[in-house]
């Protein structure tokens, strides 16, 4: 436990869930291109995730930019561990490196 | 609010001085850049920390001023 609640909620979810994308809008009705692109790369590879709306709290909005010490959302957290933001994600996603770290860490995925 | 690319240029090689940095206005209203840097500085960093040291170089002004940046970073090319 830490001395923010916020950060006790963020933390809580990212140890409940292998894959928590924490994004403006939901993967149905993305409210930001940014987020659009990161929530589509993870359907297209047909990986369970959970989805966190930041727009829906603003707490956890302002709160994940200190949590992880990255000023944009998305972020995109795998087994606990940031992975990247949208830029890092589309990289990786283009290159098959994140179809391997999800392998790595034994996450189902069907591409 | 938006930021010249000439201010973004000069706040990242304020604190990587070895940087080459190509920043592209991708809308030309000088609010969505596209910035490819390279410096010796991401030796040995991961990309979230290569990223990380590019926004801390923008001293808290990703997210506010700038909107969007998207950012490739890379180890300089080797002679």
């Amino acid at each position: 436990m830490s001395d923010n609640p916020v950060f006790d909620r963020i933390q809580s979810e990212i140890d409940s869930n292998d894959v928590v994308l924490f994004m403006k809008g939901s993967p149905m009705f993305p409210q930001c291109g940014f987020s659009a692109a990161i929530s589509h790369a993870l359907t297209t590879l047909e990986v369970k995730f959970k989805s966190v709306d930041v727009l829906e709290d603003g707490d956890i909005r302002n709160g994940i930019k200190d949590f992880t010490n990255w000023p944009t959302i998305p972020q995109l957290y795998l087994k606990g561990e940031f992975v990247g933001g949208c830029d890092i994600i589309r990289e990786m996603f283009e290159a098959g490196e994140l179809q391997q770290l999800f392998k790595e860490k034994g996450i189902e995925i069907t591409a | 609010m938006a930021m010249d690319a000439i201010e973004i240029e000069t706040l990242i090689k304020a604190s990587l001085p070895d940087a080459q940095v190509t920043i592209e206005d991708l809308r030309g209203d000088g609010d969505h850049y596209s910035a490819y840097v390279t410096s010796v500085e991401f030796a040995g960093k991961s990309r979230v920390q290569q990223h990380q040291l590019i926004y801390s170089a923008l001293k808290g002004r990703m997210g506010n001023e700038l909107h969007a940046l998207a950012l490739q970073t890379s180890l300089p090319k080797s002679n």
